[in-house]
């Protein structure tokens, strides 16, 4: 019987099987401010070591302002945060992307745009949008900060190996349907806890049609779906892109890599413990309309009415998140108005998401209603490729503010946020209560979504505007 | 991390499904550089009715009648029910440091996010699955009886309430990690030897990923 990728992974790395756990190898390391100061503080008192220190990459992203980067953090505490990520990088002498280093972005779209991503390894973080590196057939896997320290101390994880899971997409997208769209069916379909305790692998032809980046967006969205590990066989297109990053391999160990990479797909044969089938013709382009990322339709749909549902559980669930949303049940999702637009994230603050946002803006202006419309790169090296090919100008000139990399409205750690009622048209991941402000009201879209959310001042069917 | 065995408490009812980690512990608060002081800032958007921040007096804040943290019945609870898929969200061991900080002990759901229910065990908060009729029912006798109480034995793996005894199943590692209160860090670093001898070997097998490192 074959195996699958997850397992032909998990299986490379077992340092030693105890009773029902695993020890686990750990090949990547990466790190950001808001997650790791107690797991720094952890290793000093206890007098411990760092184990491998060049796995580490460090990179602070979630408090950076995406304001001008020459001043201070205005936040004595977010300062703090940034300046003790800096001192311990420093302490235990870490690779570290500062707040002034071009290479300097959220932690998910640096690795990979490094190539420190590779395929084949098991990554780690302390965040939870680990699974985006997923995409490389690697595992990587959102962790707490005892893991993080746990994973200093010793390079390995003490683990239970997941179930698994296979959603098979195949077909071809409709104009205007992105990976991200694909993404929020997936957990429209499965739930929230669909994917708890396994590693979800996305395949289908749907997914092979797929770019690496839109690829890293659906395996960003696969925690969405409860699942810590979301992964991707690896092809031509995985080999290309890492080809001649900083940190890929080089020469005769490019070649070797290369052919060991090849084999990194899941066996014909291979047993899953549960299996999806989507067909990704059908797939139109989605908008969250409640608190949870599962409380999703289509752009064609209305508001669902909690009425209709005879669990109580989901029924009370739904009153409770049309209140928080201010929502009335059947309304029609192309006549709901935002406020404020937000254009970033690990999900979608890659070149390609800027492009096709961009796209849909072209000569155009914002609706007079929209309060703000931000621009967020990924990255530092994101916003200078935008910026090489205008992109900039583009946003701007609609009336988009054009800011610096960082985690930003996301999860509005920052100076970036909703205020009390604003309703967001967002390219993140999650519409919890408050996630983007206190009272904030997220619904989360594709990139030509929100763009086009911006331009009309309300959800539009981008297909109309082929 | 103090051991966790038998607990007897009073049980919060928190009646939702799907509770997020930002829900429990929201962001402006993950700015701090310590594990504890958490606890008055436990469920803050719903716990407060005005906008909190970190440093804030909150015994100057506007509370939110409503919210069962804030009904006199529930007050000194150290076990918190909830529906499903507690924890959801952020990877954020925040959320854990604040349950504990505020004095939970034992969360009980119909289900949990993967990172959260680990993350729990780390920090001796014990979290326990049972199936959505016993959740029922228990939710139902928390609402019928001011203080009502339930007793967790960790060893026996039971829950005891009323005359009624439910079971509950817990990874065996993870199980004695709780009783134990160990620190699992150390219990690695006992396999040093094995770890050593293995990554020798992996790095032979797999030398392109550990080259090109230093960027510096």
């Amino acid at each position: 019987m074959g195996i699958s990728l997850y397992e032909k992974v998990f299986n490379r790395h077992v340092v030693r099987k105890d009773e029902g756990t695993y020890l686990l190898y750990i090949d990547r390391h990466l790190v950001h401010e808001v997650t790791s100061p107690q797991a720094f503080e952890g290793i000093r008192i206890s007098n411990r070591n760092i184990w491998r220190k060049n796995s580490i990459i460090a990179v602070p992203d979630h408090n950076v302002p995406t304001t001008d980067r020459t001043v201070k953090i205005k936040d004595p505490i977010s300062r703090i945060q940034v300046e003790t990520l800096d001192k311990n990088c420093e302490e235990f002498n870490l690779l570290q992307f500062k707040m002034d280093d071009r290479r300097q972005g959220i932690v998910h779209v640096v690795g990979p745009e490094q190539g420190s991503t590779l395929p084949g390894m098991t990554i780690v973080c302390g965040d939870s949008h680990t699974s985006t590196h997923g995409a490389f057939g690697a595992i990587a896997m959102g962790i707490g900060t005892s893991e993080v320290e746990h994973v200093f101390a010793t390079q390995c994880l003490i683990v239970n190996k997941f179930k698994t899971m296979r959603v098979v997409v195949n077909g071809d997208l409709q104009y205007g349907v992105t990976a991200k769209d694909v993404a929020l069916e997936v957990i429209g379909k499965i739930g929230t806890a669909g994917g708890t305790g396994h590693a979800i692998e996305f395949t289908g032809t749907t997914i092979q049609s797929l770019s690496m980046e839109g690829r890293m967006t659906l395996c960003n969205m696969a925690i969405e779906a409860g699942s810590r590990v979301g992964l991707i066989g690896v092809d031509n297109k995985t080999i290309d892109y890492i080809q001649d990053k900083p940190l890929a391999p080089k020469g005769d160990l490019w070649e070797k890599a290369k052919k060991d990479w090849l084999g990194l797909v899941s066996d014909e044969d291979a047993k899953f413990d549960s299996e999806i089938k989507i067909d990704g013709s059908l797939i139109e382009p989605q908008v969250t309309w409640g608190t949870s990322p599962e409380m999703v339709v289509s752009i064609t749909s209305k508001v669902p009415n909690p009425a209709d549902f005879s669990d109580k559980t989901l029924s009370s669930s739904y009153q409770i998140a049309l209140k928080y949303m201010n929502l009335k049940p059947e309304t029609p999702i192309n006549k709901i108005a935002i406020d404020k637009v937000f254009i970033g994230s690990c999900t979608n603050s890659r070149i390609e998401d800027l492009r096709a946002a961009a796209s849909i803006v072209g000569t155009k202006k914002i609706a007079k209603n929209i309060k703000l419309a931000l621009v967020v790169p990924g990255s530092g090296l994101v916003k200078l490729q935008a910026e090489s090919e205008g992109l900039d100008k583009i946003f701007k000139n609609a009336g988009f503010e054009w800011r610096e990399p960082g985690c930003s409205m996301c999860l509005a750690m920052n100076a970036d946020k909703l205020g009390p009622g604003e309703r967001c048209a967002s390219t993140s991941n999650r519409n919890f209560e408050g996630r983007q402000g206190q009272g904030g009201r997220t619904h989360l879209v594709s990139p030509q979504m929100a763009a086009a959310a911006a331009i009309y001042g309300k959800f539009v069917d981008i297909r109309e505007l082929n | 991390m103090d051991p966790v065995n038998i607990h007897k408490g009073i049980v919060i009812p928190l009646d939702r499904a799907n509770v997020d980690t930002d829900a429990i512990i929201p962001k402006q608060f993950l700015k701090s550089i310590k594990k504890s002081g958490f606890g008055p800032n436990l469920f803050d958007e719903w716990r407060y009715l005005d906008h909190g921040e970190p440093g804030q007096d909150n015994s100057k804040r506007r509370i939110n009648p409503d919210f069962v943290l804030n009904i006199p019945r529930y007050k000194n609870g150290s076990i918190l029910i909830a529906r499903e898929n507690f924890g959801c969200g952020s990877s954020r061991e925040h959320a854990p440091w604040a349950l504990l900080d505020f004095g939970i002990k034992i969360v009980i759901a119909s289900s949990f996010a993967d990172i959260f229910y680990g993350n729990c065990f780390k920090n001796g908060i014990l979290p326990i699955i049972l199936d959505k009729a016993t959740m029922d029912k228990i939710f139902t006798k928390v609402e019928a009886k001011v203080g009502y109480e339930i007793t967790v034995n960790l060893q026996k793996q039971k829950i005891y309430y009323d005359s009624e005894i439910t079971s509950f199943e817990v990874d065996s590692f993870k199980k004695s990690c709780l009783l134990d209160g160990l620190d699992d860090i150390g219990l690695t670093l006992k396999n040093k030897v094995d770890i050593e001898n293995f990554e020798k070997k992996y790095h032979e097998s797999f030398p392109w990923l550990n080259s090109g490192e230093k960027l510096k």
